[in-house]
């Protein structure tokens, strides 16, 4: 149950292929992510999955079986979508019930359904209200629960955190992470956050422009990107990308350092520079340092530093953590 | 209008306006109520004379009366039914992708241009006529005796012509509030496993009942009021079979100079007219509620 592979899918709208080829083994009970900027492909990925758009090539099977040209509702997935979709006439009975009244379920199994997965959610209190007397986070929850009661063999999520609140978003974060430990089901969630992709995934899928550039668990992610696309989007604040003479005495088109493998000082370093924003959250500080030779370098200290806009630093790369690439853009 | 202040200033602003509706509200119908009461005959000028409630006496008791507010009341149910029923197919069909779409749906829209009298002509000479009429021919070329619409189903025949008139407002309406609806709400259906119907039922339909309220409070306005189309086709007859109550006053004033007794009918109508407004609101006016 839940192991969906895709062969060669494709999909083209008119001349654009906006996902030209691509391959996918899904396999039972994971937590996967596809992640990437906005416009890469990765909602049509999602859709396809679901039935919602025809492939233009390729085969999708789902537990083995080809579901390639079933329709949405045979396919035996769930999903919640951005906006929740819920059914704004019905009460949040009704919307988690409707499904399984689609299936023509009895009622008595129907009521038992929605009552042990409104207990899942928290919603036992608001049953009987309708979807706009809920808040962001409770409307989220009935869609979670409207997917849920149908014991899908996988459930799809359409970036389902971007209508919520910055603190509510991390709450529901730790919600959806607790429901798939507890239902073991497989899930597949679309974000362009790259900091939800790496706190909630067992696998992230980076996608640009249709393609996949990496798959792989977030720590393998973070500790060797595939090419320079997967090395900037992941990790926060972003990589440092250095080209010119100092790539090129290190045998590479592009050296990239974390922020955070940059080892700061106040008295001596490999280089000079000057900081011309520091942000200090506490636990962290963030320097935007001029470094002449190298060019604008962001490098990242944990706890306390005392310096401020002009302040000279001195920083060190720390030489086992740098990644080279080619002049393709490839890992080297 | 925050402030006491200002929601003061608002209501000296909009006195003039407001005073102006409210007269030529007022004087018509307080013009109506007085001629109501009056012996007031056209052929005999000069001898009005209160007449008490003889007027309302002689409307309610008419035998057309009765005939009247039935007939009323059918073809505004009548075409009420054919244009919700038929306004929701046709936004259903001119909501799908198509080629033309944007002309398509401009000559929809257009019997709604045309005016009330000319359209009930061209049905009548061109359509529903026994001898050159295009529902003739097409009888005729079957092989089935020609039906003269106008003598044998009169008010049939005028709830077509009417109903006509109104199908593109309730299509255009009911098209709006369809395409208003949430493309991830149908696709939500779809992946719950709704099929076309049950999506139709349960999704389509409870989206688009506002906009049905309004279509079917609108229209009742103007179809508690027909005239045109009664005037231009069949008079009212054959007999009274095509008499609505507003047929009835013009009859009652223009026909037989009766203005008393037509004011008398007028202002039963606008009593009938409330009460239906009342029933309605009763009924429908909750779907209005945001």
């Amino acid at each position: 149950m839940g192991s969906i592979s895709l062969k060669n899918v494709s999909k083209v709208f008119g001349e654009a292929a906006v996902i030209p080829s691509l391959d996918l083994e899904i396999n039972k009970g994971e937590f996967v992510v596809f992640v990437g900027p906005s416009g890469c492909g990765k909602s049509t990925l999602l859709r396809l999955i679901a039935g919602l758009e025809d492939v233009s090539g390729g085969q999708i099977a789902i537990d083995g079986v080809d579901a390639t040209s079933l329709p949405p509702a045979k396919r035996g997935l769930a999903m919640v979508f951005q906006s929740y979709a819920l059914y704004p006439h019905m009460s949040v009975r009704s919307n988690i019930a409707f499904p399984l009244k689609m299936a023509g379920l009895d009622k008595a199994e129907i009521d038992r359904k929605v009552t042990e997965a409104a207990k899942v959610l928290n919603l036992t209190d608001y049953l009987d209200r309708k979807p706009r007397q809920l808040s962001g986070g409770q409307r989220q929850r009935v869609a979670i629960g409207r997917a849920i009661v149908r014991q899908p063999s996988a459930f799809l999520f359409d970036e389902p955190l971007s209508n919520l609140d910055a603190a509510l978003r991390v709450n529901m974060r730790l919600e959806i992470s607790e429901l798939h430990q507890q239902l073991k089901t497989t899930m597949i969630y679309v974000t362009h956050d790259q900091v939800e992709a790496m706190t909630m995934a067992d696998k992230i899928v980076v996608l640009n422009k249709g393609r996949v550039e990496q798959v792989g668990s977030p720590l393998e992610l973070y500790r060797s990107p595939a090419n320079l696309f997967v090395a900037g989007f992941i990790g926060s604040p972003k990589m440092n990308l250095l080209t010119g003479e100092y790539a090129r005495a290190h045998g590479a088109t592009t050296v990239g350092i974390r922020p955070e493998h940059i080892t700061l000082s106040t008295t001596e370093g490999e280089w000079k520079g000057v900081v011309t924003v520091a942000e200090h959250l506490g636990s962290d500080t963030f320097l935007h340092v001029d470094v002449p030779g190298i060019g604008h370098v962001n490098a990242r200290v944990s706890g306390e530093l005392p310096v401020g806009h002009g302040d000279t630093v001195y920083l060190s790369p720390q030489r086992e953590r740098l990644h080279r690439f080619n002049d393709q853009g490839l890992a080297q | 209008m925050a402030t006491l202040h200002t929601r003061s200033h608002a209501r000296l602003m909009m006195a003039p306006s407001v005073l102006l509706l409210l007269g030529w509200m007022i004087v018509p119908l307080a013009m109506t109520i007085y001629f109501s009461f009056l012996r007031y005959n056209l052929l005999m000028p000069g001898m009005e004379e209160y007449a008490g409630l003889m007027n309302y006496r002689f409307f309610l008791t008419d035998p057309a009366f009765f005939t009247a507010l039935a007939n009323t009341l059918i073809l505004t149910g009548g075409v009420l039914l054919i244009t919700v029923i038929g306004g929701i197919l046709m936004a259903l069909l001119l909501d799908q992708p198509m080629f033309g779409q944007g002309i398509v749906r401009i000559l929809v829209i257009a019997p709604f241009f045309v005016m009330p009298t000319v359209s009930a002509l061209v049905w009548k000479n061109m359509f529903m006529n026994p001898v050159n009429g295009l529902f003739a021919a097409l009888a005729k070329s079957v092989g089935l005796a020609p039906l003269d619409w106008l003598a044998e189903v009169p008010l049939l025949s005028i709830i077509l012509i009417v109903a006509w008139q109104w199908l593109p407002f309730a299509t255009l309406i009911l098209l709006t509030a369809l395409q208003s609806l949430d493309e991830e709400q149908k696709e939500a259906a779809e992946m719950d496993g709704a099929g076309f119907f049950s999506r139709f039922i349960y999704i389509v339909l409870p989206h688009m009942a506002r906009a049905i309220t309004v279509v079917i409070l609108i229209q009742t306005i103007f179809l508690l009021s027909v005239f045109a189309e009664i005037l231009v086709t069949t008079n009212g007859g054959p007999g009274i079979q095509t008499t609505n109550i507003t047929y009835l006053v013009y009859a009652q004033a223009l026909l037989q100079f009766d203005i008393g007794g037509a004011s008398a009918g007028g202002i039963v109508a606008v009593v009938l007219a409330n009460i239906v407004a009342f029933f309605l609101m009763r009924m429908i006016g909750k779907n209005l509620e945001a």
